[in-house]
């Protein structure tokens, strides 16, 4: 059985290449972001994506570096903190954006205020992956 | 009649605290031993319907939860002219010790959550003699900040949105969705600044390190019990806290978080029935009525 230790950095990355889709099946959350456009960079800490959010939908989603792309705000984890946030039932202390900051397991920098005044959405949103991740790894 | 009407009586109470009247909204359920609930900052009283309503426990206890001034039904004070609310450790305690006065409690049991657990323990550090027994939820002398409370009471965020997303992820995955919807809109109706306010004394003023070491727990039994999941107040946090008090009684509560009376009333209750349990086979009480 894959563990959350041993998954590697590709099947993270590959799991948020999925967000975009996995976000035009939940409407609800659309509307949650309808007010928000912003560009962020979201993902593992080495490997992030560039993401740009237009009326809470991902228009697009592209690995980083790309040169001289902009960006408000960042909210990147080590890889095991996405598998062990994308757990169907989270372990304690692994179960929340911010609790993983508090561990010291994920970096939240830049202009913070579209994530904030959007703090739900963007919990739900780097959310969607848990479905599939936990099947995965069952 | 057929329709289900929960046996919780609302009634307001008259408190002067710190020289003025403050009209306090309280509900309350049950006869016996007094026992009073704090709800956690920035929410109010409801949080506690499911334990006010408990049939079992409402038998030898007399549960009481009221909303604090600025919370819930409890408006600010007439005075207010619109400065920043901020709570202190001694207006806190004043307004506990003020409504259990205010209803001629006799040696109440206090029961406190979060902000609720941080003041139970400089009850039992300041007044341990007055209560029977002590309960703090989700408590500790001091905890690391995980967030700047500037952004819960600013014009460009929506303060009900951003205080209820801030405390989501502070409740276990576990807990039954429609707990979880209901313990965060009590956070979306606080009124702008109150939870804020609030932080001020969990935050600033009411760092307790160093003081509780001199609780008297034979003078007044102090039970402890945090949530697994909460990180805000982490089960280290608290065992930490009752290591530093001699005859502290510690638990940590599998599958719960910040806010276990409300996020999942039914698994908080195999926690708290032995401690009120414990409370009950200790004391030889009289049941008393509603001295209001």
């Amino acid at each position: 059985m894959t563990s959350p230790s041993n998954v590697s950095d590709a099947a993270v990355a590959g799991a948020f290449a999925e967000i975009p889709a996995l976000l035009d099946r939940a409407p609800e959350l659309i509307v949650r972001g309808r007010a928000l456009d912003c560009e962020c960079l979201l993902g593992p800490m080495s490997k992030p994506f560039h993401v740009s959010i237009r009326q809470g939908r991902i228009i697009d989603l592209t690995p980083a570096p790309v040169l001289m792309r902009s960006w408000r705000f960042s909210y990147r984890a080590s890889p095991l903190a996405w598998v062990e946030y994308w757990q169907a039932l989270p372990r304690p202390g692994w179960h929340d954006l911010l609790a993983l900051t508090k561990r010291g397991e994920a970096v939240l920098e830049g202009d913070l205020h579209p994530f904030m005044s959007h703090l739900q959405y963007f919990k739900d949103l780097l959310a969607l992956p848990r479905q599939r991740v936990s099947a995965v790894l069952s | 009649m057929t329709a289900k009407i929960e046996p919780i009586v609302g009634r307001y109470v008259h408190v002067e605290i710190e020289g003025e009247s403050n009209r306090i909204y309280f509900e309350e359920n049950g006869a016996g031993i007094p026992l009073v609930c704090l709800h956690t900052a920035g929410s109010d009283g409801r949080q506690w319907r499911h334990f006010l309503a408990d049939e079992e426990f409402a038998k030898d206890f007399r549960i009481i939860s009221f909303d604090m001034p600025w919370h819930g039904k409890s408006n600010p004070p007439a005075s207010w002219n619109g400065e920043e609310y901020r709570l202190t450790t001694t207006l806190y305690t004043q307004t506990i010790r003020a409504f259990c006065k205010a209803l001629s409690l006799e040696k109440p049991v206090v029961m406190g959550c979060s902000i609720g657990g941080r003041i139970v323990l400089n009850l039992a550090i300041e007044h341990a003699r007055e209560f029977r027994a002590l309960i703090g939820l989700e408590a500790a002398d001091f905890q690391a900040p995980w967030y700047d409370t500037d952004w819960l009471n600013r014009p460009d965020v929506h303060g009900g949105e951003v205080c209820a997303a801030l405390v989501s992820g502070l409740i276990a995955p576990q807990s039954p969705q429609s707990a979880r919807s209901e313990t965060l809109w009590c956070y979306k109706q606080g009124g702008p600044g109150v939870f804020k306010g609030d932080l001020y004394f969990y935050r600033v003023d009411g760092d307790l390190r160093g003081r509780i070491e001199g609780i008297d727990t034979t003078a007044c039994p102090l039970y402890l019990l945090t949530g697994e999941y909460d990180f805000s107040c982490t089960p280290d946090d608290t065992r930490r806290t009752a290591a530093a008090i001699k005859g502290a009684s510690v638990t940590i509560m599998e599958q719960l978080g910040h806010f276990p009376m409300s996020e999942n009333p039914e698994r908080f209750r195999r926690y708290i029935a032995p401690v009120l349990r414990e409370i009950l086979g200790q004391t030889s009480f009289d049941k008393q009525g509603v001295h209001v």
